[in-house]
C-alpha cells in the first residue's frame, strides 16, 4: 500500500529541459511544486573526470541503465518487436537535467512553415502533394504565437548567434554573439556565399562569452575542449537544466525535488489528475503525491508510456487512424552527408564545441520550391566542429581495409584531414509509425516497455538522396581533394547512432480527434493535466528539437498558472 | 560525501597548480573577481598538482617517479593467460605497429581488454538481458543471451581451434599473414559457427581495439599516450580558445585525466 504524502500544487514527472523551466516558472508565481525525478541529483563538480571518450561516449556514463527499462523496436506491424538491448540509435537520458545535460546545445526556432505544415503544403502543391498515409497536421499554434517564448528561452540559456537570413522574424536578436569562427567553418561559409546560399552561424548554448540571464544566473565563456555531446559541461558554460533553471526554482524556496523517485502511475478520477504514484527506488517504497496540478515532462517515451499504463487518453490505433496517444511517432533523417578529404590540410578538429558550426537553411522547410520533388521540408545543412575524439574519429576514404596495417595508416593519416557535412533531415509522421505498449517486454518493476514501430519512408529516401547531393556540392566547393557523398537511405535499425531527436506520441493540435493536448499542452480531456515534450511535436522539422520544446515548456508555463487561478480548458 | 573527501585530499595536497592557475589567469577565466562554473570555482579555492604543461610551449614533458618504471596495471583480471596471448596477438594484427607509430601490443591493448571485461562491460550490466530471446532482424541488433564475457570466451576458443585445424599450431604461434587469415575468414562469416555470430565476434575485437588504443590510458591501454600522439590528438586539454580560429595545425603534448587529480 503506498504512503500517501500531503497534497501540494503541482508535482512535475521529470526534471530535465521541461521540468526545469515548468518548476522555475511556477515557483516564481508562487505555486509549490514538487518535482519527481528518477535518476540521480547531479551538479558541475561531477565531471571533473569528464574528458573521458571511452566512460561518457561509449560506455554511456549519462544515459538511462536499459537494464532496468528500455524500449522495443519494429520496423513493421509485421514483426515482433524486440528489446533495445544495447545503445545505438538513439540515447536516452537519466538523472537530473535529463537529456539537457549531455546535449550540444544546438539551439534553432522551427520555421513558421512547421507549425502550418498541412496548410502551407496545400497551399502551394495542393493536396496531392501529402502521399497516403503521411500524417501531417498544424499545430493548432502559429510561429508568431510562440515567438515571445522563443525568446524567453533562448535569453535563459543565452544563446549565441546572428540572425538566420532565411528563419520566422525575431522580435530580438539573439543575447549573446555568435561563437568563434574556426577555418573550417569560414570554408563553409564561403563555399555556399560561392554557391548563393545563406550561411549562418549554428545557434549555440555554448556561450560565446560570459553571461548573466534574467534570472540573475550567471555562467562561463565556452573554453572550446571538445566535449560536449554525451558529457556534462564542466564549467558550466553549456546551457542545461541544472546550472539554470533548476536552482531558480529552488531559490524560491518553493521546490522540493525527490532524486531517485521513478513515477509509475499518473492517478486520476472523473476525469481529473488527483497526483501520482511513485516508487523511491533506493528502499522500494511505494507513495501517493497527491497534487492539484500535476505536470508531466519526461522523454517522449516516458510522456506516452505513463499516460497509456495510467488509462488516460484515448490510445492511437493505426488499423482506423482514430485515437490520440502514441499518434504520429516521428525521427530525424540523417543520412544525406558528405565528407571532404584534404590531402594537405590539416584541421585542428580536436577542439570544438557541440555547438559550434555554420549552417544554411536554403533547403529547410519550405525555403525551395518542392513542386518537382518527390518530398516535403527538408534539412538544415551544417558543418559542426563538436571536437573529433579520437576512438571515434575514425573515418577514411571508400576502399581503404577495415583493419590492419593499411587501415592503420588511413586513420592515422585522416584523423586531422578531413571535413563532415551533413543535413539534419526533417521527418514527417505516417499513419503506421506510432509507439503503443509490448505486449511481452517489462521493465525492473514488471511494467511494459514503450514499443517504436517505425521504419523510413520513400519521402525520406528522396530527401537523403537530394541533401547528400547538396552536401556534397558544398564540400567540392570548398577545395576538398576527395569528395564522398552519401544519398541512401538503408531502412531504420536501431544499432547505430543517429540521433536522440525523437519526437510525438502525445502531439498538440487544435482538435481532440488529432492531438491529445492543446496548444497550452494541456490535456483535452483531462484539463489539470499536461504534458511537456517534444513529445507534442506533430512531425520533426529540419532542426533539433531542444529550442521548439523549450518553447513550448514556456507558453505551457503561462497557461498553468492561469489554469491554476482560473481552471478549465485554456483554449 | 565525494565531494567532501575530494575537498580534503585537495586541503592535504601542497604543491600549486601552476598549469590550473596560469589556465585560469589566461583565459581570463575569474572575471574581476567573479568566478562561475562549479569545478573551475573549486580548483581556485583548492589547488592541486600537475606535472604536465596545459599551454602548449611544448618543452615539459610528463615525469613520472621512478617507481613506476614498472607497470602494475599489467596482470590479468578476467583472461587466462592462453586467452590473452590470443587477443594480444589478434589485436596487434588489427591495429599493428608500424612506420607511424607503436600497435596494440606495445599499447597494451590486451590488458584493458582483459579489464574491461572483467567490469561491468564484461557481464553487459546496464543493457537489457532479459528474456524472451528470439532471433530477430538485423535491424534489431543484438538478441542473444549470452554476456560479453561468455562471448569471448566461446570466440578465442573458436579463433584457437580454427588455428589448429587449418594451420595446426595455436594462433599465437601463426604467422602474421596466417593470423590474418584466420581474422579475415571470422570477418567474413567464413567461419561457420552455432553459438556465436563469428562477424559479431570480429566486430567486437575490432571496436575493443580501437578504444583500448585511443582511451584515457587509466584503462590500461593507449600505454604513454602513444595512441593519441600517433593522430596528434592533444587529449585533455583545459581550453582551445586560444587555438580554435587559428589555420595552422597545432601539436601539444597530449594531457590525460591523471592531470586533473593530486598526486603526492
Amino acid at each position: 500500500m503506498a504512503t500517501k504524502l500531503p497534497k501540494t500544487d503541482v508535482v512535475i514527472v521529470g526534471v530535465g529541459w521541461g521540468g526545469g523551466i515548468i518548476a522555475s516558472e511556477l515557483t516564481k508565481g508562487g505555486l509549490s511544486v514538487v518535482g519527481l525525478e528518477r535518476g540521480k541529483e547531479r551538479k558541475t563538480e561531477d565531471y571533473y573526470m569528464v574528458h573521458d571518450e571511452l566512460r561518457y561516449a561509449l560506455r554511456y556514463e549519462m544515459f538511462q541503465d536499459l537494464s532496468r527499462e528500455t524500449i522495443t523496436f519494429r520496423g513493421n506491424e509485421k514483426i515482433k518487436a524486440l528489446p533495445m538491448r544495447s545503445y545505438g540509435s538513439f540515447l536516452l537520458g537519466d538523472g537530473l537535467g535529463g537529456s539537457g545535460v549531455h546535449w550540444n546545445g544546438q539551439t534553432f526556432r522551427f520555421l513558421p512553415y512547421d507549425f502550418e505544415i498541412k496548410s502551407k503544403t496545400i497551399e502551394r502543391y495542393g493536396k496531392s502533394k501529402i502521399p497516403d498515409g503521411m500524417t501531417i497536421q498544424d499545430w493548432g499554434i502559429t510561429y508568431d504565437q510562440l515567438e515571445p517564448y522563443f525568446n524567453k528561452f533562448e535569453k535563459m540559456t543565452g544563446i549565441s548567434g546572428d540572425e538566420n537570413p532565411l528563419g520566422g522574424k525575431r522580435s530580438e536578436k539573439y543575447p549573446t554573439p555568435p561563437m568563434k569562427t574556426t577555418p573550417g567553418m569560414k570554408m563553409f561559409s564561403d563555399s555556399c556565399k560561392g554557391l548563393n546560399y545563406h550561411p549562418y552561424h549554428m545557434p549555440s548554448a555554448n556561450l560565446s562569452e560570459q553571461y548573466t540571464n534574467p534570472d540573475g544566473i550567471a555562467r562561463a565563456a565556452c573554453q572550446y575542449c571538445g566535449y560536449c555531446e554525451r558529457f556534462g559541461c564542466e564549467y558550466g558554460a553549456k546551457a542545461d537544466p541544472v546550472v539554470t533553471v533548476i536552482p531558480v526554482a529552488k531559490n524560491t524556496g518553493k521546490f522540493e525535488l525527490r532524486t531517485h523517485s521513478n513515477v509509475r502511475r499518473i492517478l486520476h478520477k472523473g476525469g481529473k489528475a488527483t497526483g501520482v504514484l511513485y516508487i523511491d527506488t533506493t528502499t522500494g517504497e511505494e507513495y501517493e503525491q497527491p497534487a492539484d496540478i500535476v505536470v508531466m515532462t519526461s522523454y517522449v517515451f516516458n510522456n506516452t508510456r505513463l499516460l497509456l499504463m495510467s488509462n488516460i487518453g484515448k490510445p492511437y490505433d493505426p488499423k482506423t487512424g482514430t485515437g490520440v496517444i502514441g499518434r504520429n511517432y516521428a525521427y530525424q533523417v540523417l543520412k544525406g552527408a558528405g565528407v571532404g578529404f584534404f590531402e594537405d590540410k590539416e584541421f585542428n578538429i580536436f577542439a570544438g564545441a557541440g555547438s559550434l558550426g555554420m549552417c544554411i537553411d536554403d533547403f529547410n522547410g519550405d525555403n525551395f520550391d518542392h513542386k518537382d520533388l518527390k518530398f516535403i521540408h527538408g534539412a538544415n545543412i551544417s558543418y559542426s566542429q563538436t571536437g573529433a575524439r579520437p576512438i571515434q574519429n575514425n573515418t577514411v576514404p571508400p576502399g581503404t581495409p577495415t583493419w590492419g596495417k593499411d587501415y592503420k595508416a588511413a586513420t592515422v593519416k585522416y584523423a586531422n584531414r578531413h571535413i563532415n557535412v551533413g543535413a539534419q533531415g526533417s521527418c514527417m509522421p505516417f499513419r503506421h509509425h506510432f509507439l503503443d505498449l509490448d505486449p511481452t517486454y517489462k521493465d525492473e518493476f514488471g511494467d511494459p516497455l514503450m514499443r517504436i514501430t517505425f521504419d523510413f519512408e520513400d519521402q525520406d529516401r528522396e530527401l537523403v538522396k537530394f541533401m547528400g547531393a547538396k552536401c556534397g556540392d558544398i564540400l567540392k566547393q570548398m577545395g576538398a581533394d576527395k569528395v564522398v557523398a552519401n544519398t541512401e537511405l538503408a531502412p531504420y535499425e536501431i544499432t547505430t547512432y543517429q540521433s536522440t531527436h525523437n519526437t510525438g506520441g502525445v502531439v498538440m493540435g487544435s482538435s481532440p480527434d488529432t492531438s491529445a493536448v492543446n496548444n497550452y499542452l494541456q490535456m483535452w480531456d483531462t484539463e489539470n493535466l499536461f504534458v511537456i515534450g517534444a513529445s507534442a511535436f506533430a512531425h520533426n522539422s529540419g532542426y533539433n528539437p531542444t529550442g521548439t520544446m523549450g518553447a513550448l515548456s514556456y507558453r505551457a508555463a503561462e497557461g498553468i498558472l492561469k489554469y491554476h487561478k482560473n481552471p478549465g480548458s485554456l483554449v | 560525501m565525494a565531494n567532501e573527501t575530494e575537498e580534503q585530499d585537495l586541503k592535504d595536497h601542497k604543491e600549486p597548480d601552476h598549469s590550473r592557475r596560469n589556465f585560469l589567469k589566461n583565459s581570463g577565466y575569474a572575471v574581476g573577481g567573479l568566478i562561475v562554473g562549479g569545478v573551475v570555482g573549486s580548483l581556485l579555492r583548492s589547488p592541486n598538482k600537475s606535472t604536465t604543461n596545459n599551454n602548449n610551449n611544448g618543452n615539459t614533458t610528463e615525469k613520472a617517479p621512478a617507481n613506476e618504471a614498472v607497470n602494475f596495471n599489467q596482470a590479468l583480471m578476467h583472461f587466462t593467460q592462453e586467452q590473452f596471448l590470443i587477443m594480444e596477438a589478434a589485436t596487434e594484427r588489427i591495429f599493428p605497429a608500424d612506420d607511424n607509430g607503436p600497435g596494440a601490443k606495445e599499447l597494451g591493448v590486451a590488458y584493458f581488454i582483459d579489464h574491461q571485461l572483467a567490469g561491468e562491460w564484461g557481464v553487459n550490466g546496464r543493457e537489457y538481458m532479459q528474456g524472451p530471446f528470439f532471433k530477430g532482424e538485423t535491424t534489431q541488433g543484438y538478441q542473444g543471451r549470452l554476456k560479453r564475457r561468455e562471448i569471448f570466451d566461446i570466440g578465442l576458443q573458436e579463433m584457437q581451434n580454427y588455428s589448429n585445424k587449418k594451420f595446426q599450431k595455436k594462433f599465437k604461434d601463426l604467422t602474421p599473414e596466417q593470423q590474418d587469415t584466420v581474422l579475415k575468414a571470422f570477418e567474413t562469416d567464413e567461419v561457420k559457427l552455432t553459438t556465436i555470430s563469428a562477424s559479431g565476434f570480429f566486430k567486437t575485437i575490432f571496436g575493443s581495439t580501437m578504444e583500448g588504443a585511443y582511451a584515457d590510458p587509466l584503462y590500461g591501454g593507449n600505454g604513454n599516450m602513444a595512441g593519441w600522439k600517433l593522430k596528434n590528438f592533444p587529449g585533455n586539454q583545459m581550453s582551445y580558445t586560444k587555438i580554435i580560429e587559428q589555420d595552422k595545425f597545432e601539436k601539444m603534448q597530449p594531457v590525460s585525466l591523471r592531470e586533473h587529480l593530486p598526486h603526492s
